[in-house]
């Protein structure tokens, strides 16, 4: 699997998901948020960061960068895409994904090793790191989101740090082929940094690739 | 008052100007002057000191004068490292201080061709209780990790002790990590008479105008929030395009060379690349993009915007570095023009506003020697917080709970700590920090440390014991020290106890590197910190770089399991001097005895070759609050209790108190297998397991539960947060 990692000017951990999808056994290259083509990709990693400085608003202004139209196409023809942290941000902007990022409950940006359950309950130890990870939706979406099982990752009891609504930590859009998680699952890949728990995060993904 | 001293110069200083000009300088040439003849630019009080530490070393790849110091770690790779001062900024505007201060140093490592790869941070307030210094920590820890967190550099480490005598004048002190292909790093030094000056970044504004010379180069005081415009303003985003920028034109061999704009910003950066490379620089300030477009030529020679790199290219290859900044979406104008003058030249519009020789702009300050003299008794205050006769469980539990000794994760948890994937040992999981470098297959540690009570004691003692905390946090991660950076944060030179403080320190830096045979390969100085209440306590922060072979094998300061055996290793004879219970009993004067710099660097190695050798289950070391916090923080940290006898160190010579609480170099507390602790000659005082921690020191002994030592030490998490409204924008 040929994995795609946007590259926007503020991107902070776009080496890092590039690491970790050949850890997970792809292969991996930079697309530079320019740049419209995506051909030969399987896979696209939206990465954390702060894209654009976060002016105006987390992930506002990279939605509308080129890069992001080939991606809107990728997703509709079912290919499978992946958004962590400013990814995810950039993602729910762009309308591919429900709901919304707000700053944390706290009012500070929060780095800590976490607890996620994924569909199956399984538990995945991976570490977040952000201002704007309260995700948010009105009730009646997020009724539906549960209903079409679109949740894709909570966090466990006590891990949710930033005040996201039912304890979401990411979502995926009603085919499944689009998942954003505020989490880091490449921070999660190498024993020696912490755990390798985010390999499945990309390997969940993998079925969707053409 | 007359100009000059408006500007910090002194009427001798000015005179000389005049003679080494020949005749009276002009508005732009005098802003220059003021500048690059402030106390932070031209290091008047300290370069003559600064000369006795040993620079030198078969590891070293650049040493002091460079923007930043960096030493070799095997196969073609090098580590850049570098310490600044931001402080008055920061007691000024803490967020904005404190940001800018990461932003610098970012850049002075970049700026030699290193990738940013950790940030870390020493900082000094004062007492917790006081709403400004916790006003002041808000925000530069907002600040701080505002700055990393959005250019995706790791913040991995660092110290913060809260002490009165900080509290008009905090400490913002920001290290940065780099790594670099030895091959891709570049020099500063202007060559090639004809070649472009070409500035790349951020647009020039009127922030930070003066700010070397007003801020940095003197003592805080009343009217400080006048200064607040002198304050820059920093934008990470704009630094993130400007690193990677200048990261890929220095891979494509592009530049000659490189400089980043920091304190005296246009003309600090031309004259420091004109004085190295022993050439000229024509400047035209026409061609300087501005923000604002009424700017005089000196403004725009001394505004302190920050995001702002000066490089030298061969015409030829002006356009495709342009062409490189407009794909990072960064601005970038040919601003000069490299001469074979020996004059840096200021033109607006083809006309010659001013015109200085390079010598006399950037080393013709005179050098000061200072008039030291020692104080006769202790002269910082002496506030007695513990009761007479408080018991030893309580006194533990105190000083747990002390701001210096507790927790920090408050702090760190603001950071991000594990961009980059580099970070093998988060915060509080070891005693330094721990990065992976795949590239050349090993990894580094990183300490930084400088205990300002005990320099306050005696100056050179208390830096030796500096350094050798930070040698001793290395040999607990397995790691070999290679180099050693330092800002000296002291008070006025100019006034007898601060030039006294000054001059003992940097002998003592000076002796016990070189009896370690660790090379500075750079430093910063930081003077004038001062209050109303007097001098800051002497803080020189050092930070120390080592190299460990595989990054699996570094030991955790945490005890691993119940059962394993805790030994005591090294040659530790705690004192009270200067010791946290000395200060909470209101007891601290002058006078700290002289480390055994020998038998530490011997322990160090002892630890060392354990860890790697995966001998020892945890490593620590005995730091503030003496054994028994060292003790309580190794089974806090595990969830695990402890027992031990102290009677060892009794036999030493040690009192109770002073087993149990006195404070030293020299000592770890090491866990494992009985058998192996004894092989390495460390002496088993007890046993891990347990949900209480039990010491005995002769006739003084403790019990305290776990869960109780753990709040006392979380306790600073409910104690930072600040009463003052989070800025909206942060």
């Amino acid at each position: 699997m040929i994995w795609g990692v946007l590259q926007f000017p503020g991107s902070c951990d776009e080496r890092d998901a590039l690491h970790a999808c050949e850890v997970v056994g792809g292969e991996a290259r930079l697309i530079w948020h320019e740049d419209r083509d995506l051909s030969g990709i399987d896979g696209v990693v939206v990465p954390g960061g702060f894209s654009y400085g976060d002016y105006l608003r987390a992930g506002a202004i990279a939605r509308f960068s080129p890069a992001m139209e080939a991606v809107a196409e990728h997703a509709a023809a079912g290919g499978p895409v992946l958004g962590i942290c400013n990814g995810f941000q950039v993602l729910c902007e762009a309308g591919l994904l429900p709901g919304a990022l707000l700053r944390n409950q706290e009012l500070r940006f929060i780095c800590k090793q976490t607890d996620l359950l994924d569909d199956r309950g399984d538990v995945l130890s991976i570490p977040l790191k952000h201002g704007e990870g309260r995700f948010y939706a009105p009730e009646e979406m997020l009724d539906r989101l549960e209903a079409n099982g679109q949740v894709a990752y909570r966090y466990a009891d006590d891990h949710n740090v930033n005040g996201s609504v039912r304890n979401i930590a990411g979502v995926r859009n009603e085919a499944g082929n689009v998942v954003g998680l505020m989490p880091h699952p490449e921070h999660a890949v190498d024993p020696l940094t912490g755990s390798i728990d985010g390999r499945k995060v990309f390997e969940a993904l993998e079925g969707f690739a053409a | 008052m007359s100009a000059h001293r408006e500007l910090g110069l002194t009427d001798s200083e000015y005179d000389l100007i005049v003679e080494k000009m020949g005749r009276e300088p002009n508005t732009v040439e005098l802003a220059m002057f003021s500048l690059l003849w402030s106390e932070h630019c031209a290091y008047k009080h300290s370069k003559k000191l600064l000369g006795k530490l040993p620079s030198d070393g078969p590891r070293v790849v650049m040493g002091p004068g460079e923007n930043a110091g960096a030493v070799d770690v095997g196969s073609g790779y090098a580590v850049a490292f570098k310490v600044e001062s931001h402080n008055h900024p920061s007691a000024v505007e803490p967020f904005q201080g404190a940001a800018t201060g990461v932003g610098g140093i970012l850049r002075d490592v970049f700026a030699i061709g290193a990738r940013p790869i950790a940030v870390l941070d020493s900082l000094r307030f004062g007492e917790l209780d006081s709403v400004r210094s916790r006003h002041l920590l808000d925000g530069a820890v907002r600040g701080i990790g505002h700055y990393g967190n959005s250019i995706g550099v790791p913040n991995v480490g660092g110290e913060i002790y809260f002490e009165e005598p900080y509290e008009h004048n905090c400490l913002v002190n920001a290290m940065c990590i780099g790594f670099a292909k030895t091959e891709d790093m570049v020099r500063a030094a202007a060559a090639g008479v004809g070649n472009a000056v070409v500035l790349m970044g951020a647009t020039t504004g009127r922030d930070g105008i003066g700010g070397a010379s007003v801020l940095a180069s003197a003592e805080l005081g009343e009217g400080d929030d006048a200064k607040r415009p002198t304050v820059q303003v920093g934008d990470p985003f704009e630094e993130s395009k400007v690193l990677e920028c200048c990261l890929e034109l220095l891979a494509k061999g592009l530049l000659v060379s490189l400089q980043d704009l920091g304190a005296a910003g246009l003309t600090s950066s031309a004259g420091e690349m004109a004085s190295a490379g022993e050439v000229g620089i024509d400047i035209d300030v026409g061609k300087v993009p501005l923000r604002e477009a009424d700017m005089e030529p000196f403004e725009i020679m001394v505004s302190e915007s920050q995001e702002r790199m000066l490089a030298v290219v061969e015409p030829s290859r002006v356009e495709e570095v342009r062409a490189i900044c407009a794909k990072w979406q960064t601005e970038s104008a040919e601003i000069g023009v490299v001469t074979d003058s020996g004059h840096i030249r200021i033109l607006k519009d083809g006309e010659v506003v001013g015109d200085m020789p390079v010598e006399a702009l950037v080393d013709g300050c005179p050098l000061y020697d200072l008039a030291p003299a020692a104080p006769a008794a202790w002269i910082y205050g002496n506030k007695q917080t513990l009761a007479a006769g408080t018991d030893s469980a309580e006194t533990l539990l105190a000083l747990l709970a002390a701001p210096s000794i507790a927790s920090k994760k408050w702090i760190f948890q603001q950071y991000d700590s594990i961009v980059g994937s580099r970070t093998v040992r988060r915060p509080e999981s070891a005693d330094a920090a721990v990065l992976q470098l795949p590239e050349s297959g090993n990894a580094i540690a990183v300490s930084i440390d400088g205990n300002g009570r005990k320099v306050a004691c005696e100056p050179f003692n208390g830096t030796v014991e500096a350094v050798l905390e930070c040698a001793q946090n290395l040999a607990c991660v397995g790691a070999e020290p290679l180099g050693l950076t330092n800002c000296l944060n002291f008070g006025n030179p100019e006034k007898p106890v601060p030039a006294w403080q000054l001059d003992r320190a940097i002998s003592g830096l000076a002796a016990v590197c070189e009896e370690l045979g660790v090379p500075v390969v750079g430093g910063n100085v930081s003077l004038y910190n001062e209050g109303p209440d007097g001098p800051i306590y002497p803080t020189p922060v050092v930070a120390m770089v080592g190299e460990l072979p595989d990054p699996a094998r570094t030991a955790p300061s945490s005890f691993a399991k119940e059962g394993d055996a805790i030994g005591l290793l090294g040659p530790f004879t705690p004192t009270l001097h200067g010791s946290e219970i000395a200060k909470q009993r209101g007891e601290l004067e002058l006078g700290l005895p002289e480390p055994k710099v020998a038998a530490v660097a011997e322990a160090c190695a002892t630890v060392r070759d354990a860890v790697r050798a995966g001998k020892v289950a945890s490593a620590h070391d005995i730091s503030d609050g003496g054994l028994a916090c060292a003790l309580a923080e190794s089974s806090i940290g595990a969830g695990i209790g402890c027992r031990a006898d102290l009677q060892d160190l009794r036999e030493r010579g040690c009192t109770p108190d002073e087993a149990l609480f006195g404070e030293g170099p020299g000592g770890f507390v090491l866990s494992g297998e009985r058998a192996e602790l004894e092989a390495l000659g460390a002496l088993i005082i007890g046993e891990v397991g347990g949900s209480t921690i039990e010491l005995a020191a002769g006739d003084r002994s403790l019990i305290i539960g776990l869960t109780d030592a753990t709040e006392a030490w979380r306790s600073l998490d409910a104690r930072a947060e600040s009463d003052a409204e989070p800025p909206a924008d942060a």
